[in-house]
């Protein structure tokens, strides 16, 4: 046993010495690939757009592929199609449920989805030949609450569920096609990459997992978080995927070597992130927390480079517009009567960058 | 306490596995994995086997490192059993040079069949002894007898199950029996390597070999961080929020111009969006405007059925669910039958699974078909139109928006058409990261009629 002894403490220190090592050489060569791109200086975004219409917490918003309009669902009980341009609103929807808590734009920019604590996933069909909007589809067959939706094509779409597990629906028949189960907690939110093979979810389990569309296996599992995972998005490359959570940090994982690579986090955040979502290149990533605040981080350098402060109570909803023009936030700011001075009721600030300065 | 460190050293040893797995598994895809050959072995012929050299050039494109680091990779991979050398079985090695090797069948992955069950090498061993007296190496030898002492109560047992797999392996194929026997004796190489069976120096043998392991993790991991650091800098002029746009982003100036210049239908597209189709074929497919130059382009080549063909996919795809059997006998008719018009060139066993898939069509049942198509377009039409007349006419001829400068913010302005009052300036000071010259005094549109670019005296 003396023996055995000795070689735990060998073993034990060669992977000490290893791991030194490692971070040595990761510490010396990161610098060296990251100083010959640009510095990414202080980022100011400035509101340049609020949409206000919305009269109670916002929870979700969505683009649609032409980068010009999108959707926001609010507890209000209204789905609400925004020109974003004009601040007009092409549709309000009223939905039967006020409780929603997710919606979804069609990438065809045909329909509209939402869903909520009714469990149900709505489908809105936007191009009616009368021109109203009108409920086309409800996809009911979760028992949970129904936590993200995202459309693949006007065929189907893919849910997540407060009951731990996906679906895949077929939207013509209204059925589920496929069951993602896997995860052991609530999932809370999903994300679909170019390519519609695979889509991955990040549940109350802690963890985030990819999952092949056709086969319904869970391909991946990602884990290294300490609390919910309440966002999580793709890296513009399809290659990652980077995730928020409730232990107030976001991480980047890699698909390929499965592995996390990354964690953004900094000692003066201590509240849960609620939204996330990269920038067209993928170098900034935007995350939204409990603290009211949206943190801009520089991906490759896990460093805070800017933050959007405005809203009045916690980022809700985090989107950056396809053509990676502008980013979109929805909050939970106050509730105030609409006799109040103030005006601030619940908007949705489209923000671009108001200059840019290089080191 | 020993058992939780065991435990723990044990998932470790799990979880790396499973990532070597998944290399392994990736080495042998049919598409992208390492080019297989048959390798003749005396007398026999070996299907599926692959050389030194070629293991090390596969991991050295994959991972994007130099050959020193792909033939530490590679090491690891034959010594935790995963590939075994042919000729040389005890030399667990890899040599970067013509030597074969094979991959391990999943049976014997180190990972399945861990740790290795005494019985089995009981079996293994009392075959060969069976087979021809005196085949036991010296190490062996001594195992057998240990072995023989513990495990004596089941030792007739051993010999049945010996003689069994023995007269089984007899009534096959020759050139199957070396591969078989070739597979057992690898697995056996690994677990119970030529040392006094003792737990404690293999624990340390592992231990080093997980050093490696180690070592093969952080690669990985520098060379996964470079390739985002090339991502982001490849797209970062392409990103508003990092670099700006041109002609102005819509949000600050309030000019749709943007969107309006790189519509689908626009006559000239810019020079960064044409820019952009060469950073992947993801990026040519993904943009309409793309594909129609690319069809354009094949169809000079008479190659335009490969995109038909993975265009009619995507529409099934994607479409509705009552309509893909129609789809499917459609495109069946149009690119797979015999004689078909534009019959699409894919390999006899993938067209064979089609062709039986689609007897039962689904919304994937076409997919190998389409993958395939899709990667002969991307070795082979994608690279060519890149180097193309069309595609670099169309380069020279794109253009590069002038800066539109903050308007002043005035309501009575937003969205106005008027057609411009007088000639627009050119600015003092470019943006940074624009390719703008002074050369180009105007910018030529056949689109829809431009809005006024006034200077303003802000900003």
């Amino acid at each position: 046993m003396g023996e055995m002894e000795q070689l735990r403490k060998e073993a034990e220190s060669l992977k000490d010495q290893i791991t030194a090592a490692r971070k040595a050489v990761a510490d010396a060569t990161l610098p060296d690939t990251v100083s010959s791109t640009a510095v990414v200086g202080r980022v100011q975004l400035k509101t340049r757009k609020t949409l206000r219409g919305h009269l109670a917490k916002i929870y979700a918003m969505h683009w649609a592929t032409d980068a010009k309009l999108c959707v926001s669902a609010s507890q209000d009980g209204k789905l609400i199609v925004w020109d974003t341009l004009t601040t007009n609103k092409v549709n309000a929807i009223p939905l039967k449920s006020s409780w929603v808590m997710t919606c979804a734009y069609a990438p065809s920019g045909n329909m509209v989805a939402c869903g909520g604590l009714d469990n149900m996933c709505s489908i809105y069909n936007l191009k009616g030949k009368d021109g109203n909007v009108k409920v086309m589809r409800e996809l009911a067959a979760h028992t949970g609450y129904l936590s993200c939706c995202r459309f693949l094509s006007d065929s189907e779409i893919i849910t997540s569920s407060g009951d731990c597990t996906c679906l895949l629906w077929d939207i013509e028949t209204g059925t589920q096609k496929t069951t993602f189960a896997g995860h052991l907690g609530d999932c809370m939110s999903l994300a679909v990459p170019g390519d519609f093979k695979t889509f991955v979810s990040g549940a109350c389990d802690f963890t985030a997992k990819l999952w092949d569309i056709r086969d319904s296996n869970c391909t991946h599992t990602f884990s290294g978080h300490e609390s919910d995972v309440n966002a999580i998005a793709f890296f513009p490359n399809g290659n990652a995927v980077i995730t928020g959570s409730d232990d107030a940090t976001c991480k980047l994982f890699d698909l390929r070597s499965d592995q996390e690579l990354i964690t953004y986090q900094d000692s003066s955040i201590m509240c849960g992130v609620t939204s996330i979502a990269p920038s067209l290149s993928g170098r900034l990533i935007l995350a939204g927390y409990d603290d009211f605040n949206v943190n801009i981080w520089d991906s490759l350098k896990a460093e805070r480079v800017g933050v959007l402060a405005g809203h009045d109570n916690r980022v809700s909803c985090i989107g950056v517009s396809t053509d990676g023009m502008a980013c979109c936030t929805g909050s939970w700011d106050s509730f105030l009567p609409s006799f109040s001075f103030k005006g601030q009721d619940n908007v949705m600030r489209l923000c671009k960058q108001n200059k840019q300065q290089y080191l | 306490g020993e058992i939780s460190h065991d435990s723990k050293k044990n998932r470790w040893l799990t979880r790396l596995s499973g990532q070597m797995e998944r290399v392994v598994v990736s080495m042998q895809d049919p598409d992208m994995g390492v080019k297989l050959r048959n390798q003749r072995l005396l007398i026999t012929v070996i299907p599926h086997a692959m050389t030194g050299n070629d293991i090390v050039e596969w991991l050295m494109q994959k991972f994007s490192v130099c050959d020193e680091e792909a033939l530490h990779v590679g090491n690891l991979l034959v010594k935790f059993g995963y590939i075994y050398p042919l000729k040389e079985p005890r030399v667990l090695t890899l040599r970067p040079d013509e030597t074969p090797y094979r991959f391990q069948t999943p049976y014997y992955w180190t990972s399945t069949r861990w740790p290795a069950s005494e019985l089995d090498y009981a079996i293994y061993l009392a075959k060969k002894n069976i087979r021809k007296q005196g085949e036991l190496i010296e190490h062996e030898k001594e195992s057998y007898n240990m072995l023989h002492k513990r495990i004596n109560h089941t030792w007739d047992f051993v010999v049945m199950q010996a003689r069994e797999q023995l007269r089984a392996s007899k009534q096959r194929r020759k050139a199957d029996r070396i591969v078989l026997e070739c597979q057992e004796q690898a697995y056996w190489l690994v677990n119970r390597p030529p040392v006094s069976p003792c737990t404690c120096r293999w624990d340390r043998t592992r231990m080093t070999f997980l050093a490696y392991f180690m070592c093969y993790l952080h690669i990985t991991l520098i060379s996964t961080h470079s390739g985002f650091v090339k991502y982001c800098e490849q797209y970062q002029p392409h990103d508003p929020i990092m670099q700006g746009c041109l002609p102005s982003n819509p949000w600050i100036t309030d000019d749709a111009m943007y969107w309006t210049i790189n519509s689908d239908s626009v006559a000239v597209p810019t020079k960064l969006r044409v820019e952009r189709w060469s950073f992947s074929f993801v990026e040519l497919l993904s943009d309409p405007m793309g594909q129609r130059e690319l069809m354009a382009y094949l169809e000079k080549e008479f190659s335009a059925e490969n995109l038909c063909f993975w265009q009619a996919c995507e529409d099934l795809r994607h479409g509705e669910n009552s309509k893909i059997p129609s789809k499917v006998d459609e495109i069946y008719k149009q690119f797979l039958a015999p004689g078909a018009t534009r019959w699409v060139n894919i390999d006899s066993k993938t067209m064979e699974k089609t062709l039986q898939g689609i007897k039962q069509p689904h919304r994937f049942v076409l997919d190998d078909a389409q993958m395939h198509i899709y990667f002969l377009m991307k070795k082979d039409s994608y690279p060519r139109y890149l180097r193309s007349e069309l595609y670099k006419n169309l380069l020279a001829r794109a253009v590069v928006p002038q800066e539109t400068k903050k308007r002043y913010r005035s309501s009575c302005r937003r969205f106005l058409r008027t057609p411009p009052r007088r000639p627009h300036r050119h600015h003092a000071c470019p943006p940074p990261s624009s390719s703008v010259g002074t050369q180009r005094s105007h910018t030529l549109y056949t689109g829809p009629s431009p809005s006024p670019w006034k200077v303003t005296g802000n900003e």
